[in-house]
This record gives C-alpha cells, structure tokens and sequence, in this order.
C-alpha cells in the first residue's frame, strides 16, 4: 500500500497538515508526569557530594557528622557503589585509537572535574540530604589540573591518566586530493583562527530519575528522564549485573533534552546502584548548578583553517585543523570523540570541490565531561566553512551569494559523494538560496544596508549554507559496538471501540514526537488522528528502538509506524472483506469507516467490525487472520545517514559605540524531505535557530585556570530569551528520500546547525568597512570592540 | 538546593519588626520581597537566618508628597514606583530605572527598600537615589535616624544600616521646573543587571551623575559633574572613566566597563541636551 503525497485531497490526508498535539493540554494544564512529580512508597532521596576541585586526589571520608543529620539513611563512599557497579570505558571501535580511562559512578580514590560525585547521601528527604552532603569531610590532595586545550599535549604539561600515555584522547585526519598542491595554485587563500564556546544544554526539567529494586521481582524499574530508554535498559543491566530483561526503563513526560539526556550519567547510575542496596526507591533530580557541573558539555573547540579559491571564486581546498577538549572521560556510551569526528566530517560540506584535509585533535582535561548536544558538530563545521567562504569572497571582492552559486554542489548533482567521504542521496542548495533571497528580498535589504551605512548605522548580513546528518544507520554507533539501536519499532492495534493505539520506540521529549506518530497512524490506518493514542517510553511494552537522537524520529520512527499502520489497515481490511463479502482491495478505510474505495461509500464503522471481532468472533469463517495488530521495524540501509540541507540568513546591526549586536531578522530555508507537520518542523527549526543564536552571541562555559566553574547559573551563563529573539521568516524546500515511504528526513537540528555561522557573517559584513573581523564566539559586545580596536586595557 | 533558615517570624508593624530583629541574636534578616534574599537563601550562600518578614507591614508602603520632598515607603514595589504618577512627576529617574530592573514578575515582588539596604552595586535604584540626592530613613533600636545616600553605600552589598534597623522609607527633592533625569545603561540581555550605567540629572544648579556596576558601590562621579558644568564633555567622559573601578568578570572585563561608561555618558548628554562630544 502507498500513499499518493502529490494529492493533498486524498482521503485522511493528515501527514502534511498541522494537527494539534495530543500532550499539549496535559502539558499546559500542569497535568504533565515528569520524574520529579512521581512519589513511591518508602522513597529516599539521594544527593551527591561533589568534588570542590579540579584534580585531586581523595583520602579519608569522614562521615560522622553527617551521619547524625535527622533523616539520614546512609551514605555511601564510591568504593563501596564500585562493590555493586562496574565502571565503564567509553570507546567505540569505528573510531580508531580512540582511549579513555575505566569511569566509576562515583569517583574512587581521585576525582577529575569539579562536579563530579565523590560521595553520595540518602535521606528521607532532599533537603536533609543537602544538610547532610554539607558535613560529608573529604580529605582532598589537590593535583595540578589539566585545564588549557592547546597546551593540553605539551611535554610538560601533566599527563592526566597516566595510564594512558598521554592527553590525547583521538586524533582522525582525513585527506582528500592533493591539497599542498592546490594551495600553492590558489589564486587567493584566506585563514582565520575560530572558536566555539564551550557551552551546554539547559533543559527546562534537569537530569531527574527514580529506580526501584523490587527483590522479590528480581526487577529494577527506572522512571528516567532520558532520551534513549532502550539504551539505558542496556547499561543499567550491564554495569548492576541484571539480566537486561529485569530491567525496565520509563520515562512518562521529559522537559526538554537537547541531547543533554542520551548520556549515561555517573549520578544516574549510582542512583540505580543505591536502590538497588538498599532495596527502596530512590530519586536523584539534578538541580542548576548541579545541571551546570554535570550535564554534559559540548563545542569546546578552536580551529585553525584555510581556505584557497581560484580567480572565478572556485573553491580548491579547504585546510582544517579542529582541536577539542572533552573533559576527563569520553561519556558513555557515545563517546566523545563524535563532536570532532563530525567537524571532519562537515566542513565544506554544501560545496563541490576536490582538495580536503581535516584533522582533528581529542584532548583531555579536567573540566565537565563533553559529549552530543543538539546539532553536534555541525555549528562548528558551519561557522569554520561559512566563515571562510565569505572571507574568500571579500579577498576577490565578489558577493557572498554569488560565491556561494559558484561552488555549491548543482540541484542535478546526486547521488554525489563529498571530498569528506559523505554521501547525499539528494539535496537541493540552489533551490533552497533561491527561496532565501526571495524570502528576505536579498537586492532591497543589501541596498538598505549601504544607504544606512552612510548613516552611520553599521548592519550587516550574513548567509550560511549547510548539511546536516539525520536518520542515522549503525554506521554511527552501532559498528563501533555500542549496543545503540538505528533501528525502531511501532506496533499499531486497533481495539474493540475502533481506536487505534500505537506503541513506539522513540520518545517525546517535548518536540511533538507522539503528534507526529499520531498523525502518521492516522493516515496509515485511515481515522482521524484524535482516535489515535500513542504511547513511548517505556521498554517493557513499546518495541525496541533507539529513541531520540540525531533527528531520527520522524524518519525512523515515522516509517516504522506508517508501515505498522498500513499492515494494520490491511489486517482490518481482511476481515471487513470476509464480512462485507467484498474484496479487501474494494474496501478502504476513511475517517473510521470502512469505505467502498470506488464510491467512498461507508460501509461499516470500526466499532462495529471491532465489536464482532472480539465479542463474535465465532460468525467470522475459520481460519480468517483476525490479529487486529502490527509491528513493522524500520532501518535505512541505503545510506548511512539521510543528509538534508538548508541556508540560513541573519541580519543585524552592530553598535560599534558598546559593541551590542541587535538581532532584526532570520531566515532559514531547510529540505528535510517530506514535512509531516508543518507546524512542528516549523517550531524546531525556530527553536533550533535560537540554540543557535545562543551559541553565537551568549552561552559560554567559563572556568578559570584551575578549573574552577565561574558561571554555574542562571544570572551568569547567559542563554537566548525571547526579548533578544528576532523574527525568524522559515522556508521549506521538500526533497523527500527514497529510502521510505514516508521520505521524512530530520528537521530538529538545521536551526541550530546554521545560525551561528549566519550571525557570524552578517556581524563582520557590518564590521568589515572597518576592517575588524570577529571569529570567536560568543561575540560578546566586548568582544566586537576589541576587534574594532576600542578597548584599551 | 534547599534553603535553610533558622526561623521565621511575620512582624505586625515596624515596632514589633525592629524587636524580632533584635531577639534574633545577630541572625535576624529582614525578608521584603524577597526577590535577592530567597535566591541567595536557595543557593545556600545565606543559611541558618532568622527571617522577619516585614511584607505584611501597610504603613511602609506608598508614595507621597511631604513637604519639599517625595516620601517612597520602603515597601513599595518596583511595578508600583513604575505606575506612580508622584514619582513620574517629582522622580521621573526611579521610573525609567524600573523599566531595566529584572522582568515583570520580579518587578511585581521586589521592594525599592530591598533594593536599597541589599546594595548590589549594579542595581539601579541606589544609584538613582544618590544621583538625585535622596535621604534614607531607618528605625532601630535607638530609634529613628536618617543617613544621605551619600554615605549609605558602602561596600558591596553592605550599606550604613545598623544591626538591628530596618530601611523605612526614602526621601527625595522635588524635582524643580526644567529638571531633567535620564537612566542609561547597556545590559546583556533585557532584563539583565548592567554591565554599566548612568543616572544623569540636570537641575538649575548644575550636573549630577552617578554610574552603577563599576565598582563595590554606585559612584557619585563629582570630577565628572564638576567637567560637565564647565560644558566640557570629553573632558567630563574623561573624568568618568578616572573615577570609576569597575571589575571584571564573565560578562565582561574593567576595560571594555570603563570605556562602555564613557560611550554611555556621552549618548546620555547627547539624549539629555542634544550636545555632542
Ligand atoms: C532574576 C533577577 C534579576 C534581577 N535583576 C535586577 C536588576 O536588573 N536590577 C536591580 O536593581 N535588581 C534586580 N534584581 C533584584 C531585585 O530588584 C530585588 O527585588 C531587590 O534587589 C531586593 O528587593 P526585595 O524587596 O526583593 O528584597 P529581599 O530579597 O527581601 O531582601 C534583600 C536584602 O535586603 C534586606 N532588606 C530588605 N528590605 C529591607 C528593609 N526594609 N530594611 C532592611 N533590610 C532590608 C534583606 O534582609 C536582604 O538582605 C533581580 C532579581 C532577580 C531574581
């Protein structure tokens, strides 16, 4: 069965329509299940006690004191979490050389980054666990701290693991063509030293999980804020020894998640290891300026690149040279290797050319582990390609759209394989430029910018094309041996009343996963989306999958569910042929009917079919299939990865008496293959954009040289509201791909993948009649100044 | 977190107030509107307090005219300084001050009096009363005294309150016919304390101007004031930027503060008188 995309009056046409949310009244009524609102019997809370040093090492703990605190239950030291849990090692096969030292829940005998837990304190309730982790005495010996990236590989910087060797902890270099030879034939190379801030995810609900350990059952169940349930099925069965089948993983709603939550977390872990001790519920919610130390960081990065063009302004190489610093350990079990592996991966990547060398440099430090966050990598890759590129075309004086036309790969190019070794299936960057110009009238705006600039007023304009990775096969994880799953399930059932339920494997965070699945079962069974209720995130009852992560749930589990529902309508059709004495392929079924498909004549409602499958069943014939349910697994298998594209544009203005930059507007045209819900794409690409606008003008991780966090809160580390927000004008151009039905690619992380880089170019177009240029981010208003030249210190 | 206070007491007037204080043993703490004192409580950097909370307390709140001066009660909210036509005629600083203090639901529980006896050194209302000369008016055990804003700020966060008085209230000068007030400021996002600012005032007999989040405490800029009389601004900008120390950190460093409190003293002038520099 297929569905006719091209007809938008095709009955139960919902795939393409914004419907409304099914969690949303729930949600906005305050009506949500989040960890924090589940209270279970004989609950204990657990806080941890967090090392107030960078690198030390830890001698006695002394408890005593602690211990008295009215409430308290016990307190446990790492040595004695180890006894129950088993460390781990966050390496994965594909990437090659990659290292990283056995991590424990909770540190034993030294501790690596300010944050981390060294011990843990269970009382009845959380503030006695706060006033009890206060008097927990730790007699620390500080250790000198690894703390700058660049010096990180010194002779005489200390190595951290000694163990190990050295602070390396991966290095990739990938080459392409002969790019020495190119640059020595270029007609002009630009080069520019970048650099991201380190930066972090901010979810609205913190890291939160609850587990019990029921002896009797011999079963763990924990109710998780996380992204990965199936996952964190896996590690908790594996690091507790528990059969994996004795461990259940719920997560009713999550607050947000941005990649922050499919992390396996020290705290989190030990919470499971604890409940397991002591036999009761136990809870752990993160508070901010835990949130601050402990959820992962990420774009920690300085790159050195280069970039030479011929007299047409034809790209002839690009040089990257991308160094990051990951903290103390690779987080499992993702690794964190995959943020610099993907900045080689991306640079250049809308652009046809020959010559590419990339390397990048994984080192290790005392600081916040990092590991994915939203768009991982690719704002890096973005700002260093995008950021070239209009500095290649300032040096030959050609305007950066037309640069741009000269070297993207042609709409008619695909399938094309890029220099980095990537391969699309069909992207449309002409298409997509074409409808951004249009959108922001590119000819007006620029002719607006040159007579304000006699003005005096300073704006600028800034473009950013780009790919980005989605619906990802093993080849991320999966080869590396990470037991990930790329794969994912729905099982779709119709009941007797006629209402369809629908099981998946990936998860709702909050951006409108069950909306979408919902609408997909909708159409693919054939009722309206209201009689749908879907259901995730719990690995006792959906089918196994991976969850959410690098934009993989409309087009992973998008087609799972259609495929599921479209067996299931078959199923129903079956029977309603055995009953209605008709041939199945005569039937249809329409808004909860069965339909003659010729006329659209109802036929009989699904309650009544449902009604005489499961309560008269002896008047159907014999051996007549009657399993009103439908599991389909979805893999791509075509590509490792369904690449999607779009080009961003920022327009702004620059201060140049206090360096604020004031955001006017934002474009962004995105082709993530067939829209499911405009709506929703629409809301992640907005959102995306403002993650991205963070990074570009306010999130920055500061430590200083000990390592000691210097903004672990909301005042301090600053991320986008919504004053500072522009509008943001979103376009869709849909090449949909051929690997599904469905032909639905990722859309959650463009936003945030080209906003950066668009901010970037449009504040040094502002800058460039003054001959300042900015490239580290975020480009405080200080940062500008210092640019210009007016800050005198 | 979870905070930790030692107790809490709700005090009926300002009498009763001052005596929970002085029962609390050096641990009493005046809750208002709590919008610094529960922050810092749920951080922990404040534990164990003795919390007097004075918010039900009608005879602090209000604003009138006495005699020559406006009288604010200490309990008057940042929202209702920002609607009271009183101080947008006689005080029209306080009310541009209130529209870059925090976001609305702050606005609504914060107090001016909290603002003033917490002394950040980048809030906003402290550096208007001394621009504009204000009084402050506290109550303690000895009874009632009043300091000029002058010497009321004295580090950060500490002030020339007493152990045991409370803040009741404020006083400043009419404005005079003519007088012009203007705040300005450059904060990283909307509602964000400053990276620096200014109060400007322009009375019949000369300058006054005050800079906030340049140093421990707001700074009355007299070398500023006395170039601004003598009608030279680069001279005046100059005297700023001599006269001020501000700190750096995270958002931004002493420099680029100190320069940025020259770039706003010169739009200031130019938006007060339309003089350029
Ligand atoms: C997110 C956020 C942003 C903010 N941004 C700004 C900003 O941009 N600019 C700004 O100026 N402020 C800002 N504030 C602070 C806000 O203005 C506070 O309301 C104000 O600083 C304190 O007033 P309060 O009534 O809430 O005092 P409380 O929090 O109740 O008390 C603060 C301190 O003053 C003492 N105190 C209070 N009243 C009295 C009194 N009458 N007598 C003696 N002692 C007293 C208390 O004991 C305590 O030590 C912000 C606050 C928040 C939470």
């Amino acid at each position: 069965m297929t569905i006719s995309f091209g007809n938008p009056d095709r009955p139960n046409s919902y795939i393409g329509k914004t419907v409304p949310r099914p969690n949303a009244p729930r949600l906005v009524q305050g009506r949500g299940k989040y960890v924090d609102d589940i209270v279970l019997p004989r609950m204990a809370h657990v806080v941890f006690v967090r090392s107030p040093h960078a690198h030390a090492q830890i001698g006695a703990i002394d408890t005593a004191e602690a211990s008295g605190v009215k409430g308290v239950l016990r307190i446990f030291t790492g040595a004695e979490i180890a006894a129950v849990c088993t460390p781990w090692v966050a390496v994965l096969a594909h990437l090659k050389g990659l290292k990283s030292p056995p991590q424990h829940a909770v540190a034993v005998d030294r501790t690596c980054w300010v944050g981390e837990p060294v011990a843990a304190v269970v009382a009845t309730s959380r503030a006695a666990a706060e006033e009890a982790a206060a008097l927990v005495e730790v007699d620390y010996t500080p250790l000198p701290a690894v703390t700058d990236m660049m010096t990180a590989l010194d002779a005489d910087t200390p190595v951290l693991h000694p163990e190990m060797g050295d602070n390396l902890a991966f290095r990739r270099l990938h080459e392409e063509g002969d790019v020495e030879a190119a640059f020595a034939r270029a007609h002009k190379v630009v080069e520019a030293h970048f650099k991201t801030a380190r930066h972090t995810g901010v979810t609205l609900e913190p890291r939160s999980i609850l587990v019990d350990w029921n002896p009797a059952e011999g079963q763990m169940t924990a109710w998780h804020a996380t992204q990965a349930p199936h996952m964190m099925q896996t590690v908790f069965a594996k690091h507790l020894d528990l059969p994996e089948g004795r461990v259940r993983v719920i997560c009713d709603d999550v607050g947000g998640s941005y990649g922050i939550k499919v992390h396996v977390y020290p705290d989190e872990v030990a919470t499971a290891a604890i409940a397991k001790i002591m036999a009761r519920p136990v809870k752990f919610v993160a508070d901010r300026l835990e949130s601050f130390t402990t959820d992962i960081h990420a774009r920690d990065h300085e790159i050195g690149a280069r970039l030479a063009v011929d007299a047409d302004g034809k790209i002839l190489a690009f040089d990257i040279d991308d160094w990051t610093a990951i903290g103390a350990y690779s987080v499992y079990p993702r690794t964190s290797a995959i943020e610099g592996n993907q900045v080689v991966n991306l640079c250049g990547g809308p652009y046809d050319f020959a010559n590419y060398r990339a390397q990048t440099s994984v080192v290790f430090q005392n600081k916040t582990p990092t590991c994915q966050y939203r768009a991982v990598g690719h704002p890096i890759a973005v700002a260093v390609t995008e950021g070239l590129v209009d500095m290649a075309a300032a040096a030959i004086g050609m305007d950066p759209v037309e640069i741009r036309r000269r070297n993207l790969y042609a709409d008619d190019a695909y399938p094309v394989t890029s220099p980095a070794k990537m391969r699309f299936e069909g992207l449309s960057h002409h298409a997509s430029l074409n409808k951004l110009l249009e959108l922001m009238n590119y000819d007006a705006l620029r002719a607006e910018q040159a007579a304000l600039r006699e003005k005096g007023i300073h704006r600028g304009i800034g473009i950013a094309s780009f790919i980005e990775l989605t619906n990802p096969s093993p080849f991320m994880y999966g080869i590396g041996g990470a037991r990930i799953s790329a794969q994912d399930g729905c099982t779709v059932r119709m009941d007797p009343d006629g209402s369809i339920v629908a099981l998946s494997g990936v998860t709702e965070q909050g951006q409108g996963t069950e909306a979408m699945l919902a609408q997909i079962v909708a159409e693919g069974v054939g009722v309206p989306p209201a009689r749908v209720r879907v259901i995730t995130g719990d690995t006792q009852v959906t089918p196994y999958g991976g969850g959410t992560w690098a934009s993989r749930g409309a087009g992973i589990g998008g087609e799972a569910a259609l495929q599921s529902a479209l067996a299931l309508k078959a199923s129903i059709l079956e029977v309603a042929g055995a009953m209605l004495q008709s041939p199945a392929d005569a039937l249809d079924i329409r808004d909860g009917q069965v339909v003659d498909s010729a006329t659209g004549e109802a036929r009989m409602p699904l309650e009544e079919l449902g009604r005489i499958v499961y309560f008269r069943g002896d008047t159907l014939p014999k051996g007549l299939p009657r399993e009103l349910v439908q599991t389909r697994h979805f893999i791509t298998s075509d590509y490792p990865f369904a690449f999607t594209n779009g080009v961003q544009a920022s327009y702004l203005e620059v201060d140049t008496g206090t360096g604020e930059v004031k955001l006017l507007k934002h474009w962004c045209v995105e082709d993530c293959g067939r829209i499911i819900n405009p709506q929703l794409v629409d809301e992640q690409i907005r959102g995306g954009i403002v993650q991205g606008l963070g990074g570009a003008l306010y999130e920055e991780i500061h430590y200083d040289a000990d390592g000691q966090l210097l903004n672990g809160s909301m005042a301090d580390y600053l991320v986008p509201m919504a004053a500072e927000m522009p509008d943001m004008i979103v376009g869709h151009v849909e090449t949909p791909t051929m690997e599904s039905a469905l032909g639905a690619k990722g859309a959650g992380e463009a936003g945030t993948a080209g906003a950066p880089a668009a901010v970037m170019n449009a504040i040094n177009d502002a800058l460039r009649p003054m001959g300042a240029q900015v490239t580290a981010m975020p480009f405080t208003p200080e940062r500008i100044l210092r640019a210009m030249g007016q800050i005198e210190d | 977190m979870k905070a930790l206070a030692g107790g809490y007491a709700r005090a009926r007037d300002v009498a009763h107030a001052v005596d929970l204080l002085a029962k609390a043993d050096g641990m009493g703490r005046v809750l208002a509107g709590g919008q610094s004192l529960i922050a810092a409580m749920n951080m922990r950097l404040s534990t164990g307090d003795m919390l007097v909370d004075i918010s039900r307390i009608d005879a602090l709140r209000g604003v009138t005219v006495d005699g020559e001066s406006l009288r604010i009660g200490a309990l008057t909210r940042h929202a209702d300084i920002g609607a009271d036509p009183l101080v947008a005629r006689h005080a029209p600083l306080l009310a541009q001050a209130v529209q870059h203090i925090a976001h609305a639901a702050i606005r609504n529980r914060g107090t001016i009096g909290g603002s003033l006896a917490h002394a950040d050194p980048a809030a906003e209302f402290p550096a208007c009363v001394l621009a504009l000369g204000g009084t402050i008016h506290l109550q303690g055990p000895e009874g009632a005294r009043t300091v000029a804003a002058e010497d009321f700020f004295i580090d950060i966060f500490e002030t020339a309150i007493a152990e045991g008085e409370i803040l009741t209230a404020i006083t400043l000068p009419l404005a005079e016919a003519g007088e012009q007030h203007l705040l300005i400021e450059t904060a990283r996002r909307s509602g964000d304390y400053a990276l620096a600012g200014l109060c400007l005032v322009k009375r019949a007999a000369g300058y006054r101007l005050s800079a906030f989040s340049v140093g421990p405490r707001p700074v009355l800029a007299v070398a500023a004031m006395e170039r601004l009389d003598a009608g030279d601004v680069a001279g005046a900008v100059a005297a700023l930027r001599a006269e001020i120390d501000p700190p750096g950190d995270t958002q931004a460093s002493a420099a680029y503060r100190r320069h940025l409190a020259g770039v706003l003293l010169t739009r200031a002038l130019h938006d007060l008188t339309g003089e350029t520099a």
